[in-house]
């Protein structure tokens, strides 16, 4: 028969010397955190906004933060602090038997993160609306339409009204908004130009928008946020903000030079390329958007196994 | 005749994978040439391989998720040093074709072979002990749900060997998975031993629903259950509820890529999106079933080690069942990109923020446990403090993600993969190690080193932070996940502070491996001889470590919540129970066969041995109406055996 | 287990409740197979969605007004449902162990669940033979899919009816038999559900 108090533990003893080179290995890693936040605070991707949407965003992903931090770092101060005191080692800790429900504690327990999330509630939508990607920024100049077409492994942009086009290079005039309409040719991908604001994803056969803005000029990198194959990683391009002036004659430049986007220029694009260098089209096949749109969608007569890489669109089609 | 295998197959001209290819296929012939010469497969073979025991195959799902974790952390620490070196114009040591074979296969191996075996197989071994009962509702389901997860592995490590693996990453999107961007076999890889594990899976979840709901010890009614139960519930209801979508979806993958269909193709009227929609419903359900036993797991360790019962019980249960039914309605929170729209977009973050409330009560829950408690420091112990301090942190920056706009700038950043390892490793991995730590007495008979225990722990929680708090920033500074090689030389230095963190993590996988060695070597020290090593609340502690085949000789009468510490307060009876014949299950190999079946199936589809792929079938089948016909499936434990098993265990227990 | 092998007791004690321990066999094995079929309800949603998505995806072939043949689809419900309704039938005279009547009546549920399929199989032939094989357009890949992985249901269904009819021949009315022709009339049931979401979701709407 077995009665009595229950078994005590035994307890590991203490070794000072382990203990010390823990803290030092914790304090170590809490320093080396702390030094990586402070490099964070060098200015580069999203913490360095170029243009409103972008300054929106960050503005909301600091405000959520701190909004959240108000609870969490009380939180985990308070997870730390009992942990320790309440120690089996410690002799002047309070101790109480089991305390199964009390209704106070619990009415706080589920209204702290309640309130919390229906603040960030509001933020969401109020946030969700203001920054719809398909939402027109105003502006005092009417703005310009780009076309963005994803190909393996290049991005491909068309000035519809100035029948011009580009590859991994996009310039656009400050304080312009640009509206972006984009698809794929090919695979997945995500137009992303973190110092401007919100990506969106590019797919094959239908058409996404994007409404973005750069405030001044300046170089800021794009690139694909979406894997899409062995190049993805060079399927990067340069966004060129400049003044309005600037963008006129760069348009008139390149109108004046480089090859003509027409079907065999744009079949020889099509196929699959990596790390490729700037081009510049000085004309652009009328409509040839919404072309690569359809054609992407409807496909040829093709059987099951057909190895296939992006289309190739015929000669005179 | 072989479809289209050849010897192009083995990546003869490639050193890396032909290499570890040789390394794995080595050191697999070394172990079972040991085993042969050591004369072990009659007993493995009785003993483990044909066991339809939840206490065995709970042992084999954490054995398969702890070696497939060298696995899959072999894969990270290659994509860490890749990118670590790869900046600027260098180029790394990983093609692109490698490299993106190792982040797919990383992910897939972490989550479908580590994740999810090393939760099932705590949930195998621990439930049916809790519940004061004497196995599973459908043990030879479960022997078969095993294998055919161990099946899934296996076919995942053939495609080291004899082809190659999905170059899509770990979910697999189309138009890239679709027969014109991935003509070769490493899709239909990925493709079939999902499908294969997935039918395991849900086979598990249809086994402890059924379980948990109809089999409990007389008196246990659901709000005297366990915490660990109710998850282990809540859990296998997600299971069942979910991956029947995942088996959908990717059935019409394998239809697009082998019957020439348009489900997901960019022609023909084919709708990519519809592919993500209905992987991530089946996805965010996923990472629920992986983190709501790690709570009960956290629920069991915190209140066992404080002395102290759970802190509002009630609300415990309220708040997982919550996050079940919450779980399905947050998918879209994984593609916010896709363009769908200002409402559908808030409607989604906004459920994805609420999701937030029911695990924040859990926090408080534990908090308030250890208040007032007498908290005994542990292993288990830390690693649950170590999860709440980091599981707060990457759940702010989950609810950060879940603001739409916010993700518009973090999607796909190497700030939303700290993210998702944050709550992963901080919440999965520290519970699967708390709940190792916790319950291997009870397993094994004797407790694991708590000093090496403690090591492993301070390494993992050092390693995670140095490893991932260098990803959250670069995500900020505009780095994009899954890249081969970095463009921006002035990133490396955190990629080199990553590396670290991986390297100090491998310590700690290095310190688990050392501490079964030492505690296996030093086991007579520790030696677990009243089956109670910690003062335990649950039932499973009332059985001797470990418990005899039949668990409980006579079912626990069950009268209160944390019955055995009910028990231990009244004290025990002197009078000796009624024992009587106890019918068991007899070892099947219905769930080795199949399996081996399931591999041969897998692979011929994947080749297209269309002969192969009927004949192995057709095995199938005839195995399992072998099985349906068989009689004569139990065998008896006679009063006197019983007895004496009962007496030694007593004994023991007297002399201890 | 232990709970012991008992012969049916048609008013059973609900136990699992957590009353009074573990649920009789009966119960949890018709219990979890119920589970697993309310698994398979989720399957089917997913492609009833993915139905739902792409039904107007033809990509310039033919749509479903033009391929369905409705009278044909009510001969096959009607087949369908009869089949369970000869099922249910079956299931009473195997529990009052008549087992004539269960043979007469398995009879029955075998032939109107095949004529299904050979209806079933027949439309199929014919919209591959016109040319709208699932191959064609997403709207086809999903209908075929759709409603052949039903059809994929109803066959493996008639196999394991055929095995359960020889278990019955070979063993008897016995408990473990029981319970099995037990699950077995309620996947029958259960693909009826099926095929009435079908039925309205596919043939009927998709013939407007």
């Amino acid at each position: 028969m077995i009665a009595g108090p229950p078994p005590t533990l035994k307890l590991p003893p203490k070794r000072a010397n382990r203990q010390r080179r823990l803290r030092s290995g914790v304090i170590g890693s809490l320093v080396v955190c702390a030094a990586m936040a402070l490099c964070s605070c060098q200015r580069a991707g999203i913490l360095d906004p170029q243009g409103p949407i972008a300054a929106a965003e960050r503005l909301l992903l600091i405000n959520s933060t701190a909004i959240m931090l108000v609870v969490v770092i009380p939180v985990i101060l308070a997870i730390l602090a009992v942990a320790w005191w309440y120690r089996s080692s410690n002799p002047s800790a309070g101790r109480s038997a089991d305390v199964g429900f009390e209704g106070r504690i619990e009415f706080v327990t589920w209204s702290i993160p309640a309130l919390i999330v229906i603040l960030l509630g509001g933020v969401i939508w109020i946030g969700s609306h203001q920054l719809d990607p398909r939402a027109p920024i105003p502006a005092k100049v009417p703005p310009i339409q780009v076309d963005v077409v994803a190909l393996d492994w290049k991005w491909l942009f068309i000035y519809p009204d100035q029948r011009v086009a580009a590859v991994n290079v996009l310039v656009i005039p400050t304080g312009t908004p640009v509206q972006f309409r984009l698809t794929s040719a090919t695979v997945m991908n995500s137009f992303f130009v973190p110092q401007l604001g919100s990506q969106i994803y590019a797919m094959g056969g239908m058409a996404t928008h994007l409404n973005l803005l750069a405030d001044q000029p300046g170089e800021y990198p794009g690139f694909s946020a979406m894997f899409s194959g062995d190049g993805f990683s060079d399927m990067r391009f340069i966004v060129k903000a400049v003044s309005a002036q600037d963008f006129a004659r760069w348009v008139e430049q390149v109108r004046g030079s480089g090859a003509a986007l027409d079907d065999a220029t744009y079949a020889a694009l099509a196929r699959p390329s990596q790390n490729v260098a700037p081009i510049t089209y000085g004309s652009v096949e009328p409509r040839l958007f919404e072309r690569i749109l359809e054609e992407t969608a409807s496909g040829h007569e093709r059987h099951a196994g057909a190895v296939l890489r992006s289309p190739v669109r015929e000669a005179g089609g | 005749m072989l479809g289209r295998l050849s010897w192009d197959a083995i990546p003869f001209n490639e050193p890396i994978p032909l290499v570890a290819g040789a390394v794995v296929v080595l050191v697999i012939l070394a172990v079972l040439a040991f085993i042969t010469v050591k004369g072990w497969w009659p007993y493995l073979w009785r003993e483990w391989l044909t066991s339809v025991d939840h206490k065995r195959i709970g042992v084999m799902y954490m054995t398969l998720g702890l070696v497939m974790l060298l696995r899959g952390y072999s894969d990270a620490i290659m994509m860490r040093t890749q990118q670590a070196i790869a900046v600027g114009d260098a180029q790394g040591y990983l093609p692109p074709d490698h490299y993106d074979q190792i982040f797919s296969a990383h992910g897939t191996i972490m989550i479908f072979f580590v994740a999810m075996p090393l939760v099932i197989g705590l949930m195998n071994f621990v439930v049916p002990l809790q519940l004061g009962v004497r196995d599973v509702a459908f043990p030879v389901l479960n022997s078969v749900s095993f294998w055919l997860t161990a099946s899934g592995a296996l076919l995942i490590n053939m495609s080291l060997v004899i082809g190659n693996f999905a170059r899509t990453g770990w979910w697999n999107y189309p138009p890239l998975s679709e027969l014109a961007f991935s003509p070769d076999v490493g899709v239909d890889y990925y493709l079939w031993s999902l499908q294969i594990s997935g039918i395991g899976t849900l086979m598990t979840g249809v086994n402890f629903v059924s379980t948990i709901l109809k089999l409990r010890a007389p008196g246990m009614t659901y709000f005297r259950m366990p915490v660990f139960c109710w998850t282990a519930l809540a859990s296998n209801m997600l299971i069942v509820a979910a991956f029947p979508v995942l088996t959908a979806t990717f059935a019409m993958l394998l239809l697009d890529r082998y019957l020439g269909m348009h489900f997901f193709t960019n022609d023909f009227g084919g709708n990519q999106m519809m592919y993500a929609n209905l992987f991530w419903a089946w996805g965010h359900p996923e990472v629920y079933i992986l983190i709501l036993p790690a709570f009960g797991v956290y629920s069991e360790v915190i209140a066992t080690f404080s002395g102290k019962g759970l802190f509002s019980y009630r609300s415990m249960v309220l708040a997982t069942l919550g996050i079940c039914v919450l779980s399905f309605m947050v998918w879209l929170h994984h593609f916010f990109t896709m363009g769908a729209g200002a409402d559908v977009n808030a409607f989604f973050g906004i459920m994805s923020s609420i999701i937030g409330v029911p695990t924040g009560v859990k926090i408080f829950n534990w908090l308030f446990t250890m208040y007032r408690g007498r908290i005994v420091f542990t292993a288990p112990v830390l690693w649950s403090v170590g999860f709440m301090v980091t599981f707060v942190i990457g759940g702010l920056t989950g609810v950060l993600l879940a603001v739409p706009p916010v993700d518009f700038i973090l999607h796909n950043s190497a700030f939303l993969v700290a993210h998702f390892h944050n709550v992963i490793i901080g919440g999965v991995v520290f519970a699967v190690f708390a709940g190792y730590q916790y319950w291997f007495p009870k397993v094994f008979g004797f407790t694991l080193d708590d000093r090496w225990g403690k090591a492993s722990f301070w390494c993992w929680l050092i390693g995670f932070y140095l490893a991932f708090t260098p990803l959250y920033i670069l995500g900020l500074m505009g780095m994009t996940r899954r890249l081969q090689h970095i463009p921006d030389p002035s990133w490396q230095p955190l990629l080199l502070v990553a590396e670290l963190g991986a390297v100090v993590i491998f310590l700690g996988v290095l310190c688990t491996i050392v501490q079964l060695y030492v505690s296996i070597r030093t086991r007579e020290q520790r030696r677990d001889l009243t089956g109670d090593p910690w003062n335990g609340r649950t039932l499973e502690w009332s059985t001797t470590s470990p418990p005899p085949a039949y668990n409980f000789a006579v079912l626990p009468s069950v009268e209160t919540i944390d019955a055995f510490w009910e028990m231990k307060r009244r004290g025990r009876t002197p009078v000796e129970p009624h024992y009587e014949p106890i019918e068991v299950p007899r070892n099947s190999p219905t769930g080795f066969i199949i399996a081996f079946f399931a591999v041969v199936t897998g692979f011929s589809l994947i080749w297209h041995i269309w002969w192969l792929v009927i004949l192995g079938l057709l095995a199938a089948a005839i195995t399992i109406m072998a099985f349906g016909w068989s009689e004569n499936r139990e065998r008896e434990i006679a009063v006197s055996e019983v007895a004496r098993v009962e007496q030694a265990r007593l004994g023991a227990r007297g002399r201890a | 287990m232990t709970i012991a092998e008992t012969d049916f007791v048609p008013t059973d004690v609900a136990r699992g409740r957590g009353g009074g321990g573990p649920a009789p066999t009966r119960t949890v094995v018709a219990y979890g197979f119920w589970i697993f079929l309310l698994s398979d309800f989720i399957l089917f949603s997913g492609l009833f969605a993915t139905y739902a998505v792409l039904s107007d995806q033809t990509a310039g072939g033919p749509t479903g007004a033009e391929l369905f043949n409705l009278r044909n689809v009510f001969i096959e419900t009607m087949c369908l449902l009869l089949s369970s309704y000869s099922c249910g039938i079956g299931a009473l005279a195997a529990e009052r162990r008549h087992i004539d009547y269960f043979y007469v009546t398995a009879v029955f549920t075998f032939l109107l669940g095949a004529a299904f399929l050979f209806i079933e199989f027949s439309e199929f032939a014919g919209m591959i033979n016109a040319g709208a094989g699932p191959w064609r357009s997403a709207f086809l890949s999903a209908f075929f899919t759709l409603v052949g992985t039903h059809g994929a249901h109803v066959t493996l269904g008639l196999l394991w009816f055929i095995y359960m009819i020889a278990q019955v021949f070979v063993k008897g009315l016995r408990p473990h038999v029981l319970r099995r022709l037990l699950c077995f009339s309620l996947f029958w049931h259960a693909l009826d559900i099926v095929w009435i979401g079908v039925l309205t979701l596919v043939y009927l709407m998709g013939a407007r």
